[in-house]
């Protein structure tokens, strides 16, 4: 096996960790032993100071080290202080695309293995076998600027293996992958804690998505039969609980959902109202095309196309979940509904209420009218603070919309409550929580709407990496605004949430929108109301076909099923489907 | 045996005079260059698929023209001989010594593998350069029109051979080779090599910034003053990614043991004999420019 050698044991004793220029502990006083050879997953609150726990372990934290901080307390492993052993630890974090050093794939193995000074053969030895063991399907000289996420991260999980380590971290290693390249990583992930003999420590933020289980009972099997042993550590503090995970689950499982921790069954369940009654479509793109950016300067090859004339809508009141692998299309898709970038192909066109304000193409609208009617969430949240303090971040929008101090104070107190940022007024965006940032990201798109809200409100990956209370207050509020009339439309790769939350799925694949599937009975009559209004031209002059195509708008009974919803007027389709129809 | 790769006798950047530095890169590499060697044995030595023994093109430069072997050749060579002409053209102004070299650098193009985008995107800006240059001492100059020809000249045939040695290497090569051949310090070498890697992250951060401006309603509408406001909130974000990117690839290095301790190298930079005869003949070229001059009576040396 390669990760061989045997497992490393670590002890901590009293351990604390405070990073500089902070005045909080992020651990403290924590005791915990992990034997040779165990598997231990590590959960706790996002901010619970796993990740700072993980890099410890590796030998980041002491003086040399690239974490600097206060650290108290004792951490060795193998009975010395962590990082002397070089190359006994290796550690796999969540986003490959800053783990990759080199630009061939091959090379980029032999990284830690140059580095530990092993000899050249036994370095392509490793090189290849770390690769098998991964099931990387390309050649050494591969570039790994070439590979997907899913791709990249099986490489990083290849480097780390290829250093033979005793003790194997994985910080949320499939956060950052779609489901097809997670599911590939939990493979091998799953090969490697059965078999390697190294100890591993493993933090999953979603471990029921983590460990891929269908139903709860099933994630919590599947964790069980993955890991011996599940420590749970609290903010600031110590370990709160530890041992097997049915036990861990089932004494403590309300408890830690209670502090945002998620526990396999226990996801949230947020109050929403199901959507009544699905508004008129307020966006509208046709047959869109769309390019990535391309290589940058005079030599940067033109971008791939990743939409091939996509149609979709977004209808008041609805909320509509664009899914689909990474590199789908799914953001762009987002990018060109929000108005924010320009289709190479087909059109973006306001409809409804928003075409009352101007019926010109929306990635022409000046940009402060765009924002206050179409809002837009990034996944990074810091990418859109523009101001320096979290209370100007809030009224910099209603003091441009010529809203007098007095109005622009009480939006801006709303919405810090609304938002429980009430405590945070004064500080600066950048060094709010992942969470904390999130909501001020949704808050300040709030704050530019017309009227509390803008009419569209457009999220990447909202709940991406949340704990579940800020996943809860996210989807309450996202809901509120669904029940105002308004649409919401998220690209996310999050199973809770398309459960919980979304009316209608636009799956898209390869730069085509497939399989667009109603989610609930509102998705469903919307599906059904589109399809009969076809004829009336709201799709782009494309009604005729749908009319004529067999088993159209008299088999209306089959659309509340999933596959019919979406196979009949969904508010998505691909040209390629369309044009398939036509020719049938 | 590793270690035993990396050059021993190596150095010859820092050899305080051209005459010796020509000498010690035109000797027989002293059996200290592995790639090629009798010694260098088995197959098990390297990738199996980022080697060549048998002339065929590795699969990097695949794609090229049998003929294109600039870009098969060592980094260390290509950037030597650059080096080479630099100091050589520098002390001279005339027209002649460096038309000569110029020539020959020329005469190279067609080996540099370069397709026509590629060749108009460098050469269009270079040529600019000279002419400008050349126009400038023209107009303004007080030496006369062979003084301006040899000014535009000399820099061409001066930038030349350097760009056409950055453009033909593959920098994970010039690294190795950097470091194999040439003893350069090994860390900076690799950490440059990885932060080329997060260039384009770098772009596309940029373009997200601007569009996550105008989704806060924010755009320049013509106004010069507001689009510098803008780009100077644009360039703090990138500045604060860009550290916090950094501080993540620093972590993820030194988690993978970069932080100390002797390396070995898994690749090889191989030193041919095609790579002493490229250095021995930027020298040739270069002698030969100034003996043609000085023959022909045109040799000018640069006066303050």
């Amino acid at each position: 096996m390669s990760a061989g050698r045997g497992g490393a044991r670590v002890a901590l004793a009293g351990w604390g960790w405070r990073h500089s220029g902070r005045s909080g502990w992020s651990l403290r006083g924590v005791d915990l032993v992990v034997e040779p050879g165990e598997r231990v997953l590590l959960l706790g609150a996002s901010g619970a100071g796993k990740s700072t726990l993980l890099h410890a372990m590796a030998g980041l934290t002491g003086d040399s080290g690239a974490v600097s901080g206060d650290e108290e307390g004792r951490l060795l492993v193998d009975g010395g202080p962590a990082g002397a052993a070089r190359g006994s630890v290796a550690l796999v974090s969540q986003d490959p695309e800053t783990q990759l050093v080199m630009a061939r794939s091959g090379d980029d193995v032999a990284f830690g293995p140059e580095n530990l000074g092993v000899e050249r053969a036994e370095i392509w030895a490793r090189v290849r076998s770390a690769l098998e063991e991964v099931g990387f399907g390309y050649g050494l000289d591969r570039p790994t600027a070439a590979l997907s996420g899913g791709e990249k991260q099986r490489l990083v999980l290849a480097g780390a293996l290829a250093m033979r380590p005793r003790l194997l971290l994985l910080d949320e290693p499939t956060a950052n992958l779609d489901r097809g390249g997670a599911e590939r990583v939990r493979r091998v992930l799953g090969h490697l804690l059965r078999s390697a003999e190294a100890t591993m420590v493993l933090v999953e933020h979603r471990v029921a998505e983590a460990v891929g289980g269908a139903s709860a009972g099933e994630a919590g099997e599947a964790v069980a039969a993955l890991v011996d042993r599940v420590v749970v550590v609290e903010p600031g503090g110590g370990v709160i609980a530890d041992g097997a995970p049915s036990a861990v689950f089932a004494d403590q499982g309300a408890a830690l959902a209670a502090q945002g921790v998620w526990v396999p069954g226990r996801e949230p369940r947020p109050r929403v109202r199901p959507t009544a009654r699905p508004g008129p479509a307020v966006i509208e793109a046709a047959d869109c095309t769309a390019r990535a950016p391309g290589g940058a300067g005079p030599l940067g090859a033109p971008g791939a196309e990743v939409l091939h004339g996509v149609d979709a809508a977004v209808h008041a009141g609805v909320a509509t979940a664009l899914t689909g692998p990474n590199g789908a299309g799914k953001s762009t898709l987002l990018g060109l509904l929000a108005g924010l970038d320009a289709p190479r192909g087909g059109t973006v066109v306001p409809r409804g209420r928003l075409a009352e304000t101007s019926t010109r193409p929306l990635a022409s609208w000046p940009a402060r009218r765009l924002a206050r009617h179409v809002g837009t969430v990034f996944q990074h949240a810091e990418d859109q603070f523009v101001t320096g303090r979290v209370r100007d971040e809030l009224a910099f929008a209603p003091r441009r919309a010529g809203l007098g101090p007095r109005a622009t104070q009480r939006r801006v107190d709303e919405l810090l409550g609304r938002l429980r940022l009430t405590g945070l007024a004064e500080v600066h965006p950048f060094t709010l929580s992942g969470g904390e940032k999130r909501r001020l990201s949704v808050a300040t798109a709030l704050s530019s709407g017309a009227s509390h809200a803008p009419d569209v409100l457009l999220l990447d990956e909202p709940t991406f990496g949340q704990d579940t209370r800020t996943w809860a207050d996210l989807v309450e509020l996202l809901a509120e605004l669904r029940s105002d009339g308004r649409a919401v439309v998220a690209a996310t790769h999050d199973p809770v949430l398309l459960d919980r939350f979304a009316d209608v799925e636009v799956g898209l694949k390869g730069g085509y929108a497939v399989a667009p599937a109603a989610r609930t009975r509102a998705g469903a009559a919307l599906a059904a109301g589109e399809r009969s209004a076809g004829s009336d031209g709201a799709d782009g002059g494309s009604g005729g076909d749908r009319g004529s195509r067999p088993g159209g708008p008299g088999t209306a009974d089959d659309r509340t099923s999933e596959t019919g919803g979406g196979r009949g007027g969904a508010p998505c389709r691909s040209r390629s489907e369309r044009s398939g129809r036509r020719r049938g | 045996m590793s270690t035993a790769g990396a050059p021993r006798g190596a150095g010859p950047v820092g050899a305080p005079a051209r005459r010796r530095r020509a000498a010690e890169v035109d000797a027989p590499p002293r059996g200290r260059q592995p790639g090629g060697g009798p010694h260098d044995g088995s197959a098990a030595d390297r990738p199996p698929e980022t080697e060549d023994d048998h002339g065929a093109p590795d699969s990097r430069s695949g794609g090229l023209p049998r003929r294109a072997w600039l870009p098969r050749a060592d980094p260390a060579g290509k950037l030597m001989a650059a080096v080479l002409v630099t100091a050589g053209l520098i002390p001279v102004v005339d027209p002649v010594t460096s038309g000569i070299v110029l020539a020959a650098g020329l005469a190279l193009l067609p080996f540099a593998g370069l397709d026509r985008a590629r060749m108009l995107a460098l050469g269009g800006p270079l040529v600019l350069m000279g002419a400008s240059i050349g126009f400038v001492n023209l107009v303004f100059g007080e030496e006369g029109p062979v003084a301006a020809l040899g000014a535009a000249v000399r820099l061409l045939a001066i930038a030349l051979p350097s760009l056409l040695a950055a453009v033909t290497s593959d920098p994970t090569d010039m690294a190795d080779s950097l470091v194999q051949r040439l003893r350069m310090p090994e860390r900076p070498a690799i950490a440059v090599l990885a932060a080329l890697r997060l260039v384009p992250l770098l772009f596309e951060q940029w373009r997200t910034l601007g569009r996550a401006r105008r989704a806060r309603g924010l755009d320049a509408g013509g106004n010069p003053a507001r689009a510098a406001a803008i780009f100077a909130g644009k360039a703090f974000a990138l500045l604060v990614r860009s550290i916090r990117t950094g501080i993540l690839l620093a972590m993820a290095m030194d988690a993978r043991g970069f932080a100390g301790g002797p390396r070995s190298h898994a690749r090889l930079s191989a030193w041919r004999a095609r790579d002493t005869a490229l250095v021995a003949s930027a020298a040739a070229v270069l002698g030969g420019a100034h003996a043609v001059s000085a023959a022909v009576g045109t040799w000018a040396p640069l006066t303050f």
